[in-house]
């Protein structure tokens, strides 16, 4: 046993005092639990950011109507009789993106399912530093509530979009959110981004040293690849963010000017002189692409395991799936000018870019083909999480294709900043991204609540949420092409949009359908905890570690002995096997080769 | 190499890292991953104004030209000091390593205690280097100067982040914001330090049987003194 090993099996000793409720529930150091912590969380500001959402795109679709339910949510200052006014709109839009992007999709994904799988499926008793875990979560937390609170003080929240392109996030004059809103949403996101670097410190190092016996690099399920190089974009994007956030609070604070030219506002001179916003955009990007993938990578992972054991075959190509996520990974720092094609950039550094954008589109369908693939004359079993799994990949086809599209220089001119690239992100990576979590919820609820979900709300809330988010922005590609602008309050002072009001209804009703099933979800979710069908040891006969863990959670996840490994994560199936599933730490029978390496025994 | 490092790997199969290092090691050197990519940040940006600006951007040499105590006209013979310093802390601070290699406290004591007072001294260098940076009114402060071959009183403005005599405002913005930064590093790097060397003084060390704690801090000393030779490059060499 190495030094690592005997050290966690102290940590796990000195664990066995009872304990209170506090450092149970509250204060946990224990992954199972912070994991929990993260999935709860996420939910509340996914809930909070699909309400606003349903807002917006009900004054979108009819900017001229009065709701009472505008007035009953949002008081007499925001929506006066139920008119929304403009500023909260567009400060809706903003915190609807950054919670969606940073705190559910980013923190909420990641965090939830890379504490609850990777000390499992590496077969290690707890994360790296379980006493850093914890402070991610409670940054995390922080960071969410005062992000969620910044909605509700007297001046609104920030408003420039979830980008925060100078000058209306520098000028704390600007507008109203550019103020007090603006200060909220620097010091979230930067408690954000403390979590973000603690969290993926800790994956990092637990995926690579505290892997079990037998546990090699190519023996690991691709949700643990996909985890860790995630958190690898992340702690080498995240400071880019924080830097570019840091000249930020100067221009806002201090006087500075990095990214504030001559600017006038109201006719007077501002005393900023010489500084470029451009600069912003590019430090931005530099982290925001990479953060998509950050964002999808996680989903990605949880789709390939979900995928394979619903299909009971091994995943198609797994090393070209593992190389996939590298090449992804490698490319993502490589294209972040293809969000800046109409900066005034030379077109040939715009020519550079449409490459390297158009290269990922390699990598990304070799995924997409392994899914098809490893579904291919499989024995396929429709669980909610395995339909949830198939919305995905289809998601990430149909948005990965627009991608190709808006790839292009010439073609993105046209199409920048209008409903064509809404649709798309949210398709691709929005929509791609949230599936695959729900998909993850279904699939891992055993393993966290020790209970099944039901099955049949399941598949109701797949439904409707598939026919639903195809829905809303399937059509907002017609949007985009006829030239409506995204972020705009209203379009009725153009008669050239008169005719499309009837594609915003219809994207509208569908948001509130798609709004209304995830009641659905929340019920199933929040009622199957305490209620539901109890769990067995292994319900969906899966090979990862995690389903040999006892039933009921135990400190350091597995008793005296930690489980060891002797074969790949995709045994299914395998011909001249008694059962249709080979769990990891079952030993070669004479003869038998482990698939994962490439056939060599 | 830590004193429990695993030579690698033949048919490695699990169990540790394919790096052979500690858990903590390894944090400390993904955190300095992450750190290296702030401070790109920071100098891309510096390199992406620099270039937008080239025809204005004051040269390095007609700004850092002082001396302590003197008015002699030595152009960044200062900040070279502060470099060599610097360097030289990151010297002490390997044989503070070595010497926790060997278990060896007082060898620990002396070379933490250099390199304290060497982070101390650098620390102290870009507090002058500030001070006669930043004239915080417009009025100015007389000066004695070497202008063109010959010592003048003059009315000095400096530079602050609104203002800069020597020419784009922006360079001041830079100045501080980036060396700001790495003095931060430094300040905790310092503060480390001192925290450590009380801890080898109490024998904590001692009783844990090893000093690989001063290898960790040790990682972090070099980063910051590797950062600073990039600095020193981009900002006043170049």
């Amino acid at each position: 046993m190495s030094h690592d090993h005997t050290h966690s099996e102290q940590h796990h000793d000195a664990h066995h005092h009872e304990e209170s409720f506090i450092s149970k529930y509250v204060f946990s150091m224990d992954h199972k639990m912070i994991a929990r912590q993260f999935l709860v969380t996420a939910i509340f500001m996914a809930f909070a950011a699909m309400v606003m959402s349903t807002l917006f795109r009900l004054q979108i679709a009819w900017p001229d109507e009065k709701f009472a339910v505008m007035n009953w949510l949002l008081g007499d200052k925001w929506a006066l009789g139920g008119k929304m006014s403009p500023e909260i709109y567009l400060g809706l839009v903003t915190i609807h993106g950054t919670i969606l992007v940073f705190f559910v999709l980013t923190g909420g994904l990641s965090g939830t399912f890379a504490n609850l799988l990777i000390p499992y499926q590496v077969g290690s008793r707890d994360m790296a530093s379980p006493l850093l875990n914890m402070l991610s979560y409670w940054f995390f937390l922080i960071g969410a509530i005062i992000m969620l609170g910044s909605v509700f003080i007297p001046t609104g929240p920030a408003a420039p979009g979830w980008t925060i392109y100078p000058p209306l996030s520098a000028l704390p004059e600007a507008m109203p959110g550019s103020g007090m809103g603006m200060t909220l949403w620097l010091i979230s996101m930067t408690l954000f981004i403390v979590s973000a670097l603690l969290a993926g410190l800790n994956y990092i190092i637990t995926v690579l040293n505290l892997r079990t016996v037998g546990m090699t690099m190519m023996r690991l399920p691709l949700t643990i690849w996909a985890l860790l190089v995630t958190a690898i974009l992340g702690v080498l994007s995240f400071p880019v963010l924080l830097s570019a956030c840091l000249l930020l609070v100067f221009d806002r604070v201090l006087g500075t000017s990095f990214y504030l030219s001559d600017i006038y506002i109201n006719g007077t001179p501002l005393e900023h002189a010489g500084g470029s916003p451009i600069l912003f955009q590019h430090l931005f990007w530099f982290l925001g692409h990479p953060e998509v993938y950050i964002i999808i990578l996680p989903a990605l992972g949880l789709m390939s395991e979900i995928i394979s054991v619903n299909s009971r075959k091994p995943i198609f190509g797994y090393r070209a799936m593992v190389g996939s996520i590298l090449v992804i990974a490698l490319l993502s720092f490589v294209v972040w000018g293809h969000h800046m094609f109409v900066t005034g950039m030379n077109p040939f550094l715009g020519s550079v870019f449409v490459f390297t954008t158009v290269l990922i589109a390699i990598p990304s369908a070799v995924k997409a083909f392994n899914y098809i693939t490893t579904l291919w004359k499989g024995t396929i079993r429709f669980t909610p999480a395995m339909l949830f799994a198939i919305g995905a990949v289809s998601t990430f086809i149909t948005g990965g294709v627009t991608g190709i599209i808006l790839a292009d220089a010439a073609l993105d001119i046209n199409l920048h900043d209008t409903y064509f690239v809404v649709a798309h992100f949210h398709i691709v990576m929005g929509l791609s991204a949230i599936l695959a979590m729900c998909g993850g919820v279904y699939h891992w609820f055993p393993k966290m609540y020790l209970r099944m979900m039901n099955k049949k709300l399941g598949y109701a809330h797949f439904w409707l949420t598939f026919i639903a988010a195809y829905g809303v922005f399937f059509p907002q590609h017609f949007l985009g092409l006829a030239g409506v602008p995204r972020r705009y309050y209203t379009n009725s002072a153009f008669p050239l949009f008169e005719n499309l009001v009837n594609i915003e209804e219809l994207s509208t009703w569908f948001a509130i359908l798609g709004a209304a099933a995830q009641f659905i979800f929340f019920f199933n979710f929040f009622y199957s905890i305490f209620r539901g069908e109890k769990a067995t040891k292994n319900p969906w006969g899966s090979n990862t570690l995690e389903w040999t863990t006892p039933v009921e959670h135990i400190h350091g996840n597995w008793g005296e002995k930690l489980p060891v490994v002797h074969r790949w994560a995709y045994d299914y199936s395998k011909p001249g096997a008694a059962e249709d599933f080979i769990p990891q730490t079952v030993p070669l029978a004479p003869g038998e080769q482990d698939e994962g390496r490439g056939g060599h025994p | 190499m830590s004193s429990h490092a695993i030579a690698k790997p033949q048919g490695w199969e699990g169990g540790t890292s394919p790096f052979g290092a500690s858990t903590g090691k390894l944090f400390m050197w993904f955190f300095l991953v992450s750190d290296a990519l702030s401070f790109t940040g920071l100098l891309a940006a510096l390199g992406f104004m620099r270039h937008k600006f080239a025809d204005i951007w004051p040269n390095a040499t007609d700004v850092f030209t002082h001396l302590p105590f003197t008015h002699a006209h030595l152009p960044l013979f200062y900040v070279g000091f502060m470099t060599f310093d610097l360097i030289l802390s990151s010297v002490t601070m390997v044989l503070a390593v070595e010497a926790g290699h060997r278990c060896d406290k007082k060898g620990v004591t002396l070379w933490l205690g250099l390199t304290i007072l060497g982070g101390a001294i650098f620390l102290g260098s870009q507090v002058w280097e500030w001070a006669i940076f930043i004239i915080g009114s417009p009025e100015g402060a007389m000066r004695t100067m070497f202008v063109e071959g010959h010592w003048i009183q003059q009315v000095f403005h400096g530079a602050n982040l609104q203002y800069n005599e020597y020419g784009h405002t922006l360079y001041a913005n830079f100045f501080f914001t980036i060396t700001g930064f790495h003095g931060f590093h430094v300040f905790s790097g310092v503060v480390i330090n001192i925290i450590t060397f009380t801890m080898v003084l109490r024998g904590v060390f001692e009783k844990r049987g090893h000093y690989e704690w001063i290898e960790k801090i040790g990682l972090y000393w070099h980063f910051v003194d590797l950062v600073w030779v990039f600095v020193f490059t981009f900002f006043y060499l170049l």
